[in-house]
């Protein structure tokens, strides 16, 4: 008698297949994903939705990949099951991590100091979609204000100036190049402050 | 990198997990004669050591037992001299200093300590190992809090504890410091339940000690110091400090200290929050060390190109007794060339966090003339694999991990590097090998090539996946494997398996203790050739396999003889496993069946998990387990 649910069993279940994560015998529930291959059909799911933190419930779920026709092609995509390959989570988290990181980095702290603070805070770059988001953020955390931004003038109207050091370690002046760059390539933001900062507006 | 002893008790009935050497045994042997005046347990009031009497003709024998039978140091032979006669039975029990517990709800805290009343060494494992992957749902079971309690009343005097796969509470930690003043050694290896809070109060309580192993080990999200609480002053005896799995930043100028006041240390295994510079400045200190595992093997933080970087190469060559190293995390292969002064002394190399290519690679190996042990990531591909079997002619075991732990995708390993490593690598002992694809034909050469073969642990991540060559099943590769290599005890398998595969494995698998199925079989035959057909099986975990009652009910002679037996997601039903619990009053049958099933009408076990066991019930199963009886 074949079961409701199939846990990536022996035969090519086609209520297997379908998109689902929670409990078996549950509908409707909105797929997670947390990594971009959510949106991308063809992609499989990513490993770690399917290896979920142990203090999830639903740990006999199956989260297949509903590729585009996947069921109608042969052969139809294998639905990924719980905890199969065995490896155990430690292993898997430690490739999954540096691969997330470069990929779309789940949460993206990067260290800001601000100078005459007496010590360092730390943002996720991932909560912004924009610079002027996040230098409102920048803002309340430090209480001062920046001035405005002009390709050709900087940041003009305050004595500070938001900087990061980039990927090859030299120090940019935040808001030249679009955030996306800017957020794969900050390594951390350095809030300039007074006569410092004159010398970047004689440029 | 698991130490060899954890491998040893997961498959060796014979010899101890922890090192008791002849020393330990006659000291431990002479120190329980003076610890209690009574030599006999049972008999009435016997005489105390202090005062001389004529001792009466029983004692004499048992004093010549116990000076003949602390020389036994397996556990088989203990088991089997205390099956003797009642004697016997009572010295042996007086005599035992090791004490391993394969279940921990086989017996209790309490039966234990009333019959071993002398241990200084207890090891004891707790959950599945299925459960590792998450089949199972948490806070099953398995605590270590009972026990460190009934041990702290009944050894005083305890050194040494090996936990595997057992719940541990920093308050247990804490009793454990409180409770053993000689506390020697700590390991903990696939343990959750504690954190560095309890870390740090062994760290400061326990001054004797000389191991802290932590071992692939969850520890909760706190972040106390714990390196800053071992002594600061004086000398520390401290010889193997392991914590790569701690996924917290530690103190280092705390540990850098630490390790200038260990000349004993011989062990250091530190976590990727160590970088490449601080790893230096240890090495430096402790040339003397045997076993390192690198933290994050790539440049440093705040690094900037033609920084000077310390000449790590020296490092390596000035450590002269190196034969293990691990690590590597996040890695720079740029770095990888700082190892190679001590490549030829490895005995033991673990790189199965080192993302590398097979050209990054083959530099490394071709100096790892002496290789005994070889974990590695399967991204030096099929490639890497040959100039292992090139090289390390000495290779005793083997593993080689997925980096993509996925179905369905191109793997880079394969038959090939199977084949090659049974041609170059013949005195293979122990094999875990995970790929996409496989031949019969690689396997059948293996167990040719490899006669010596213990443990054949095949993972192909294919599920139902044929010889991709001929289409046929696997079973005859698997066939070969229990038919050539005499020695095998533990068997892993995986791909498209028939019940022939099962029949192979009850009529040649005469020596399997440990065998692990998943995704494999056609019907209730399968598991019944393997319960007829293996007299030593002692482990059978099994999963989505469609084995269904009345096979269950074929294994009904021999579960006593087994630690456990493991079955999710197959075809038993409950009234199936009801029947076995009636059956068989001292094992305890485990169910946990899935709610959401049992509203549609399905009622179908979802796991089965059964042990033998002195003490009946469990009183601390979870809501979602039921105990049948």
């Amino acid at each position: 008698m074949e079961r409701a649910v199939n846990y990536g069993g022996d035969d090519l279940n086609l209520e297997a297949t379908e998109l689902r994560l929670g409990l078996p015998g549950s509908d409707g529930l909105e797929q997670k994903q947390s990594s971009p291959a959510g949106v991308r059909t063809n992609k499989r799911a990513s490993p770690d939705v399917a290896e979920e933190s142990r203090s999830k419930s639903n740990n006999n779920s199956v989260v297949s990949d509903a590729g585009n026709g996947g069921r109608d092609t042969a052969p139809p995509p294998k639905a990924q099951v719980v905890g199969w390959p065995p490896i155990r989570s430690f292993r898997r988290n430690s490739f999954q991590a540096k691969k997330t990181h470069e990929a779309d980095g789940a949460g993206m702290y990067v260290k800001v100091s601000m100078d005459g603070a007496p010590y360092l805070r730390k943002v996720d770059l991932k909560l912004y979609k924009s610079y002027p988001e996040l230098l409102k953020a920048l803002e309340h955390m430090f209480k001062f204000t920046i001035g405005e931004y002009s390709e050709r003038e900087g940041y003009d109207g305050s004595e500070y100036v938001p900087t990061y050091e980039d990927k090859e370690g030299d120090w940019m002046l935040v808001g030249d190049v679009p955030w996306d760059m800017f957020i794969s390539s900050c390594k951390k933001l350095r809030i300039m402050k007074g006569s410092e900062t004159s010398s970047l507006g004689c440029l | 990198m698991r130490k060899d002893r954890t491998e040893m008790s997961e498959d060796d009935d014979r010899s101890p997990p922890l090192d008791l050497r002849g020393a330990d045994i006659a000291e431990s042997s002479s120190k329980t004669r003076n610890c209690s005046g009574v030599t006999g347990s049972v008999a009435g009031p016997g005489p105390s050591s202090m005062d001389f009497q004529a001792p009466y003709p029983d004692q004499v024998l048992e004093n010549v037992l116990e000076n003949v039978l602390q020389f036994l140091s397996t556990r088989r032979d203990r088991n089997a001299a205390s099956l003797v006669c009642k004697s016997w039975c009572r010295v042996e029990a007086l005599t035992r200093s090791e004490l391993f517990i394969g279940n921990c709800y086989s017996v209790s805290p309490r039966r234990a300590t009333a019959r071993f009343a002398r241990v200084q060494a207890v090891a004891i494992k707790g959950r599945p190992r299925f459960a590792d992957f998450n089949l199972m749902p948490p806070n099953w079971g398995a605590f270590f809090a009972p026990w460190v309690l009934a041990m702290a009343a009944a050894y005083p005097w305890l050194e040494k504890v090996y936990l595997k796969r057992m719940s541990v509470s920093d308050d247990d930690l804490g009793r454990l410091a409180d409770s053993f003043p000689s506390f020697k050694e700590l390991v903990l290896v696939c343990c959750d339940g504690f954190g560095t809070r309890g870390l740090a109060v062994v760290a400061s309580k326990c001054r004797l000690l000389r191991v802290l192993d932590l071992i692939e080990s969850e520890l909760l999200e706190d972040d106390v110091d714990w390196i800053a609480c071992f002594p600061e002053s004086g000398t520390s005896c401290l010889e193997s400090l392991i914590f790569d799995c701690v996924e917290r930043p530690i103190n280092f100028e705390a540990l850098e200290r630490l390790v200038i006041r260990s000349p004993s240390l011989k062990k250091l295994r530190l976590n990727r929050f160590v970088s490449i510079g601080q790893l230096y400045r240890l090495m430096v200190r402790a040339p003397q060390l045997t076993h390192i595992g690198t933290g994050a093997f790539s440049a440093p933080e705040g690094f900037a190109q033609g920084d000077p970087e310390p000449d790590y190469t020296a490092a390596f060559a000035a450590c002269k007794s190196l034969v293990c190293l691990s690590g590597f995390r996040e890695i720079l292969a740029d770095y990888l060339p700082a190892i190679h002064p001590v490549c030829a002394n490895l005995t033991s190399l673990n790189f199965s966090y080192a993302n590398i290519s097979a050209e990054q690679f083959k530099s490394v190996i071709l100096h790892c003339h002496k290789l005994q042990t070889f974990w590695v990531l399967d991204s030096i591909c099929d490639e890497g694999l040959q100039a292992v079997a090139a090289t390390c002619k000495d290779l005793r075991e083997l593993r080689v991990f997925p980096i993509d732990a996925q179905e369905d995708i191109e793997g880079p390993v394969s038959e090939v590097g199977l084949q090659a490593i049974s041609e170059g690598c013949r005195k293979l002992q122990s094999i875990l090998y995970f790929c996409q694809h496989m031949t019969n034909a690689a396997v059948i050469t293996m167990s040719n090539n490899c006669p010596d073969l213990e443990v054949f642990r095949l993972c192909i991540m294919g599920r139902h996946r044929p010889d991709h060559v001929t289409g046929e099943p696997m079973d005859e590769g698997f066939g070969a494997i229990v038919r050539n290599c005499k020695k095998l005890t533990r068997l892993a398998v995986s791909g498209l398996l028939t019940d022939l595969a099962f029949n192979y494995i009850g009529k040649y698998g005469k020596l399997v203790r440990t065998l692990s199925v998943a995704f494999a079989g056609d019907s209730d035959m399968g598991l019944k050739y393997v319960l007829e057909g293996c007299p030593r099986l002692q482990k059978l975990e099994i999963r989505d396999s469609p084995f269904g009652d009345a096979a269950l009910l074929s294994g009904l002679h021999h579960y006593y003889n087994m630690r456990f037996l493991w079955m999710s997601s197959c075809r038993l039903s409950p009234p199936g496993c009801q029947e076995i619990a009636r059956t068989l009053p001292r094992l305890v049958v485990e169910v946990i069946s899935n709610e959401a099933d049992k509203l549609n009408g399905d009622d179908t076990v979802d796991i089965l998990y059964m042990y033998r066991s002195l003490e009946g019930p469990r009183e601390d199963a979870p809501g979602f387990v039921t105990i049948l009886q």
